[in-house]
C-alpha cells in the first residue's frame, strides 16, 4: 500500500502499537491505551470528554488547546500524550472550585470578555500563568502576553479589560 | 389604554447569562458531541487548480484498516444532486456544480473522493491511499485575467469565464464630467481574505430509529440548512432536524451550503449510522469560502470646492471556481448600489462583472459588499481631498447626506433608502474624542522631526435585514426577508421564545431577552430563549446582514405585544371590566382610577390555561406566533478616526487610537453592542494591514495554506478601540434598532489605509492597496524616494 508519502503503509491494526499513560488531570489519575501519534489535546478530549479544550488550529498558531501542564501553560497540540505520561495537567473545567468562579472566569463575565466562548478556555489558561509570572501587568504586557492566542471575535479590547482588572494595582485600588 | 413599565431591559449593559457554561468548558460545539457508534469522514482534496480526472483508484483505501467505505465523485453522480445558489441575479450564468468532482477539478481543495472509517485518524489514513491520476490544465487566479481573450474557460456555459453582469446607477455621469473642474481616476484592490471563525466546520449526521436524520452543523441558518439539504439530497424537510449548537464564530462563513453539509447526511443514510466530519484549520482554508477578491476602476468627477457631481464604477468580483450560495449577489447588488456611501452623489454610473477563476469560492464576510461598496465612496472621497489639498474632514462635510434629506435614494437610485441617520453628528462626535484639530498640529510638528504618523476618516452607512421579502424575489435572493418569532408562556407566566435568529457568539440568549422583558414587563429571569433546533423553532432564517435586532428583535417585540394583547383580553374578563378600560403597568393589569385589585402576569397566564373566565371569543392559551416580513431595511452609520505612526526603516504600521462613533439606532445592549463594534474594527484592520490570500499566479496553489501564512491579528498587534454611539432610531422597526455586527468591518479599512496614506504623504505616496504591510509599504517609501532622487 502506498500512502501520500509514498512509503509503506505502517498504520497500527494491532494492539502492540499502544502505549499506556498515566495522566492526572484536574486532581484526577486516569490510566489510558494511546497510539504513539496521539496528541494530548485528543487524549484530553476523546479519552477523557474533558471537551473544554478546544482544537483551533493545526499548526500551534491559536492557543485553544492550551492547558496547564506541572505548572506551565502549554499548547497541548504540541504535545504527544505519552510526552505527559506522569505528569499534573489542569484543563479549564477544573478552574472553579467548590462551585466558585476562579477570578479570571468571573472577569471574563463581568468585562464581556468573550462572544463565541470558543478561544475563552485556552485565553484564560493563557492568562493564569500570565498573572503568575507578572501578577502587575501594564496593558502592553497583558497584550504581549496574549499574542499566542488568537481571539477573532472581542477585538481582545474586553480581554486586556479583564486582565487588567486582575491585575495587583487594579485589586489594590 | 397604553401599556407602560417603569422597568426598561432595552440599553442596560446586561452581562451575558451564555457564558458561564463557555467560561467554565462547558460549551457545547459540534466537535464535542459524540455519539455510539460514530463513524469519521476525510475528504480527499483537489492538489491542482485546474485538472481533468483520469482516473481515481479507491482499492488501496477501501482494503486500510478500520475503512467502512470510499466513494469518489462518479460513485456518487446522481445520488446527490448539484449544488445551486441560493442567490441567482437575473441573468446570471449558473455553472454546474457537483458534490464531489467528477471528471475535473477547479480549484485546490474541491472534494475529489471521501473515506469513512471508525477513527478520524483511520479516516485520513485511507485518504492519503487513493491513488488519483490528473491531467492538469492552464489555471487563472486574477479576475483581470480571466477575463482576457485566451484566458483558460472553466466552465462550458460561463464564456469568458463572467457569470453575471449587473449595471445600477442614476443621474447622467457624462453630464457630470462634462460640467467638473476635475476628473481623476483610481484603481483600488479589496484583498481576499479567510473569514477565520476559531471553530472550524464540523457536521454530524445521526439517523435515528424512526427513519429520521438530525443533523448537527455549525449554521447561522439553520431553517435554510433544512431547505437546502432537503432540495438536494432528497430526504424531505420533515425528516429532517437540524441542530446548530454552540457556534465558534460564524462572520458569514457559516451561513452557506457546502459538500460536507450534503455529504454526511447522505452517509448516515446509506450506511445507517452516525457520520462526523471535521475540518482541520488547513483544510477550512481551502474548503470554506473566502471574502471580498475585488477590483475596482473609479472615476470621479469633482468642482474646486471638493464637491463630487459623479462617481463611474467598474467592478471585477472574483467568486472563485464556482457559484458559492450568495456568490452572485455580492460584488453586484451588495457592492454597487452602497457604492456612493454617505455622499450626495447624484449622477453615478455602476457596472460589476462577476469572475470564475481557479480559487476556492467566494461568498458573504462581515458585511458583504458593503465593506467593498464602503471602501470605493471612501477611497474615493478621499482621493478628491488628496488631489485638492482640502482637509478630509471638510471634503466629507460637503458631500454628506443631510439629516434632513432622510428617507434618501442615492442617486435617485430604485433600490436604496437610507432610513435615518446624522452623519455630521457623528463627525462631531469623533472629531471632539478624537481631539483632532490638536492632533494635526501634533502630526504636523512631529513631521518636522522625521516622525511620520498620519490621521485617518471614514465614515459609513449600510443597509441590513435584506428586506422586504417581496423585493428579494425581483433580485433572484430565493428565500424570504421575514423572521419568525414564538413567544410561549406557560401557566406559571414563564416565557419561552422560538427565535428564527442564530447567534454565533452574539449573545441572543441576552438580547432577545431583553426585548421580551420589556414588553411583557417580566424579569428577564422568567424569560428563556430558544434558536439553533428545526424542532423546536418553527421557522426562520437565521443571522447574517446585522439582521438580528432590527428583525428578529423586532418580530419578538411583535409577537410579544400580541400576547400581552391577549393577556389583557384575559384579564378583563379575570376583571369582569371592559378590555378597552384595562392598563398593563409594571407587570400588573388593573383598571387605572378604581379600587380593582391588579391582577399579575402570572395569574393572568395561569387563568388562559384555566380557560375559566374567558371572555366571549377569546381561545385558551398564551402562546402566539408570527412571522414579521420588515417594510424597509435599517441603515447605521458611523464615523471612525485613527492615528497612526509608520516606521519607514521598517514600514511597520503602529495604530497609536482608534476611535469609533458608530450609530446603530436604538441600543438593545450597549455592552454586547461595543463588543461587536471592537470585533468588527479589528478584523477591519486586519485586513487594512495584514490579511492577504495568497495564491500562485502560475499554477493556482494556496500559498496561504494555514495560519502560519494567513495573518489574522495578534493582540500586541491592535490598540484599544473607543467606541461611542449616537443613537439616531430607525423608523422601520418598533424598536428603532439598526445593525451593529458589520458596522466595524466596513468603517475600519478605509480609516486605517487613509491614516497610512496621511503618513506616507511627506513622501508623496498618494495610494497603495491592502494589506499594507510592512513591506509593501517599505518598498514604497523606497521607491519614492528612488523616485525623488532621479
Amino acid at each position: 500500500m502506498r500512502s501520500i508519502f509514498g512509503m509503506e503503509n505502517l498504520m497500527p491494526d494491532a494492539d502492540e502499537y499502544l502505549h499506556t499513560v498515566t495522566v492526572t488531570v484536574n486532581s484526577v489519575r486516569y490510566t489510558v491505551s494511546v497510539e504513539p501519534r496521539t496528541l494530548l489535546v485528543h487524549l484530553l478530549r476523546d479519552d477523557l470528554d474533558l471537551t473544554g479544550t478546544h482544537i483551533g488550529c493545526d499548526t500551534s498558531q491559536c492557543g485553544a488547546c492550551t492547558v496547564d501542564i506541572d505548572g506551565k501553560a502549554v499548547k497541548s497540540c504540541t504535545v504527544l500524550a505519552v510526552m505527559a505520561d506522569g505528569s499534573s495537567i489542569t484543563t479549564i473545567e477544573g478552574l472553579a472550585s467548590d462551585g466558585a468562579l476562579h477570578p479570571i472566569q468571573a472577569a471574563f463575565h463581568e468585562y464581556h470578555a468573550l462572544q463565541c466562548g470558543f478561544c475563552t478556555p485556552g485565553m484564560i489558561m493563557r492568562i493564569r500563568e500570565l498573572l503568575r509570572e507578572n501578577p502587575n501587568p501594564n496593558e502592553r504586557e497583558i497584550r504581549h502576553g496574549l499574542n499566542g492566542n488568537i481571539c477573532r471575535c472581542t477585538g481582545y479590547h474586553n480581554i486586556v479589560r479583564a486582565v487588567e482588572s486582575l491585575a495587583a494595582g487594579a485589586r489594590k485600588s | 389604554m397604553t401599556e407602560t413599565a417603569a422597568l426598561s431591559y432595552i440599553g442596560q449593559p446586561l452581562r451575558r447569562r451564555e457564558d458561564f457554561k463557555f467560561i467554565s468548558g462547558k460549551g457545547r460545539y459540534i466537535d464535542d458531541i459524540k455519539r455510539a457508534g460514530m463513524l469519521h469522514v476525510a475528504i480527499l482534496r483537489s492538489p491542482h487548480a485546474h485538472a481533468v480526472i483520469k482516473r481515481v483508484d479507491l482499492a488501496a483505501a477501501k482494503a486500510a484498516p478500520g475503512v467502512r467505505l470510499a466513494l469518489s465523485g462518479a460513485d456518487l453522480a446522481g445520488k446527490i444532486g448539484s449544488m445551486v445558489p441560493n442567490w441567482i441575479i437575473p441573468g446570471t450564468k449558473v455553472p454546474d456544480r457537483p458534490v464531489v468532482a467528477i471528471d475535473r477539478v477547479r480549484f485546490v481543495g474541491e472534494c475529489v473522493a471521501l473515506t469513512v472509517a471508525t477513527t478520524r485518524a483511520l479516516a485520513y489514513d485511507a485518504v492519503g491511499l487513493i491513488d488519483v491520476e490528473y491531467e492538469p490544465l492552464a489555471a487563472i487566479v486574477d479576475e483581470g485575467e480571466a477575463i482576457q481573450e485566451g484566458a483558460p474557460q472553466l466552465h462550458e456555459n460561463v464564456p469568458n469565464n463572467i457569470t453575471t453582469v449587473y449595471k445600477v446607477g442614476g443621474g447622467d455621469y457624462r453630464r457630470a464630467a462634462r460640467e467638473a473642474d476635475h476628473i481623476i481616476s483610481l484603481r483600488i484592490a479589496n484583498n481576499r481574505l479567510i473569514p477565520t471563525c476559531m471553530e472550524t466546520r464540523s457536521i454530524l449526521a445521526v439517523p435515528n430509529a424512526d427513519g429520521t436524520l438530525t443533523v448537527y452543523i455549525p449554521s447561522q441558518v439553520p431553517h435554510m440548512h433544512r431547505r437546502w439539504i432537503a432540495d438536494t439530497v432528497g430526504i424531505p424537510e420533515h425528516q429532517l432536524r437540524i441542530i446548530a449548537p454552540d457556534i465558534g464564530g460564524g462572520f458569514g462563513a457559516k451561513m452557506h451550503l457546502y459538500p460536507e453539509e450534503l455529504l454526511c447526511p447522505f452517509l448516515a443514510r446509506t450506511l445507517g449510522v452516525p457520520i462526523k466530519w471535521w475540518e482541520s484549520r488547513s483544510e477550512s482554508h481551502q474548503s470554506t469560502h473566502h471574502g471580498r477578491a475585488h477590483t475596482e476602476d473609479i472615476e470621479i468627477a469633482f468642482r474646486n470646492d471638493g464637491k463630487i457631481l459623479g462617481m463611474k464604477v467598474e467592478t471585477l468580483g472574483n467568486v472563485g471556481a464556482y457559484l458559492s450560495n450568495m456568490a452572485s449577489g455580492g460584488p453586484t447588488v451588495n457592492t454597487l448600489n452602497f457604492g456612493t456611501g454617505t455622499y450626495k452623489i447624484e449622477n453615478y454610473e455602476a457596472i460589476s462583472k462577476v469572475v470564475v477563476t481557479n480559487t476556492v469560492p467566494v461568498d458573504a464576510y462581515r458585511g458583504y459588499g458593503r465593506p467593498e461598496g464602503g471602501y470605493i465612496a471612501e477611497r474615493a472621497i478621499d482621493a478628491v481631498a488628496r488631489h485638492l489639498k482640502l482637509d478630509q474632514v471638510d471634503v466629507r462635510r460637503r458631500n454628506f447626506i443631510q439629516k434632513a434629506d432622510f428617507p434618501y435614494k442615492p442617486y435617485n437610485g430604485p433600490a436604496v433608502i437610507y432610513d435615518s441617520g446624522d452623519y455630521e453628528g457623528c463627525l462631531n462626535a469623533a472629531m471632539k474624542a478624537f481631539d483632532y484639530t490638536a492632533r494635526i498640529s501634533e502630526r504636523d510638528e512631529l513631521r518636522r522631526t522625521g516622525c511620520y504618523r498620519g490621521i485617518g476618516v471614514a465614515a459609513y452607512t449600510h443597509m441590513c435585514g435584506m428586506a422586504p421579502s417581496r423585493r428579494l424575489g425581483r433580485i433572484g435572493f430565493n428565500r424570504g426577508g421575514w423572521e419568525s418569532s414564538r413567544v410561549s408562556v406557560d401557566s406559571s407566566g414563564r416565557a419561552t421564545i422560538y427565535s428564527g435568529s442564530m447567534s454565533q457568539g452574539h449573545g441572543h440568549a441576552t438580547s432577545l431577552a431583553q426585548i421580551a422583558a420589556d414588553v411583557l414587563q417580566v424579569p428577564i429571569e422568567s424569560i428563556d430563549v430558544v434558536q439553533g433546533d428545526t424542532r423546536q423553532v418553527q421557522a426562520g432564517h437565521g443571522t447574517f446582514n446585522s439582521r438580528s435586532m432590527a428583525v428578529g428583535g423586532s418580530s419578538i417585540h411583535v409577537c410579544a405585544t400580541r400576547i400581552v394583547a391577549k393577556a389583557k383580553s384575559i384579564a378583563a374578563g379575570m376583571l369582569e371590566v371592559d378590555e378597552k378600560d384595562v392598563a398593563y403597568q409594571d407587570g400588573s393589569f388593573g383598571v387605572p382610577g378604581t379600587d380593582i385589585q391588579p391582577l399579575s402576569f402570572a395569574k393572568v397566564a395561569r387563568m388562559a390555561y384555566l380557560g375559566h373566565t374567558l371572555p366571549e371569543g377569546t381561545a385558551p392559551g398564551l402562546d402566539e406566533t408570527v412571522f414579521y416580513d420588515p417594510q424597509g431595511m435599517s441603515s447605521p452609520s458611523g464615523v471612525h478616526m485613527a492615528y497612526v505612526e509608520v516606521d519607514p526603516e521598517t514600514g511597520i504600521v503602529d495604530i497609536l487610537d482608534y476611535v469609533a462613533v458608530d450609530d446603530a439606532g436604538t441600543l438593545i445592549n450597549p455592552l454586547l453592542a461595543a463588543g461587536q463594534i471592537h470585533g468588527g474594527v479589528v478584523q477591519g484592520i486586519g485586513q487594512a494591514i495584514w490579511e492577504e490570500v495568497s495564491y500562485d499566479r502560475d499554477n493556482g496553489q494556496l500559498m496561504s495554506s494555514s495560519l502560519l501564512d494567513y495573518a489574522v491579528p495578534r493582540a500586541e498587534c491592535v490598540p484599544n478601540i473607543r467606541s461611542l454611539f449616537q443613537i439616531t432610531p430607525s423608523p422601520t422597526n418598533p424598536i428603532g434598532v439598526k445593525g451593529i455586527g458589520e458596522n466595524g468591518s466596513i468603517a475600519a479599512p478605509p480609516t486605517i489605509v487613509h491614516a497610512v496614506l496621511d503618513a506616507l504623504s511627506p513622501f508623496g505616496i498618494t495610494h497603495l492597496d491592502m494589506p499594507m504591510t510592512p513591506p509593501r509599504i517599505w518598498s514604497a517609501i523606497q521607491n519614492a524616494r528612488a523616485g525623488a532622487r532621479q
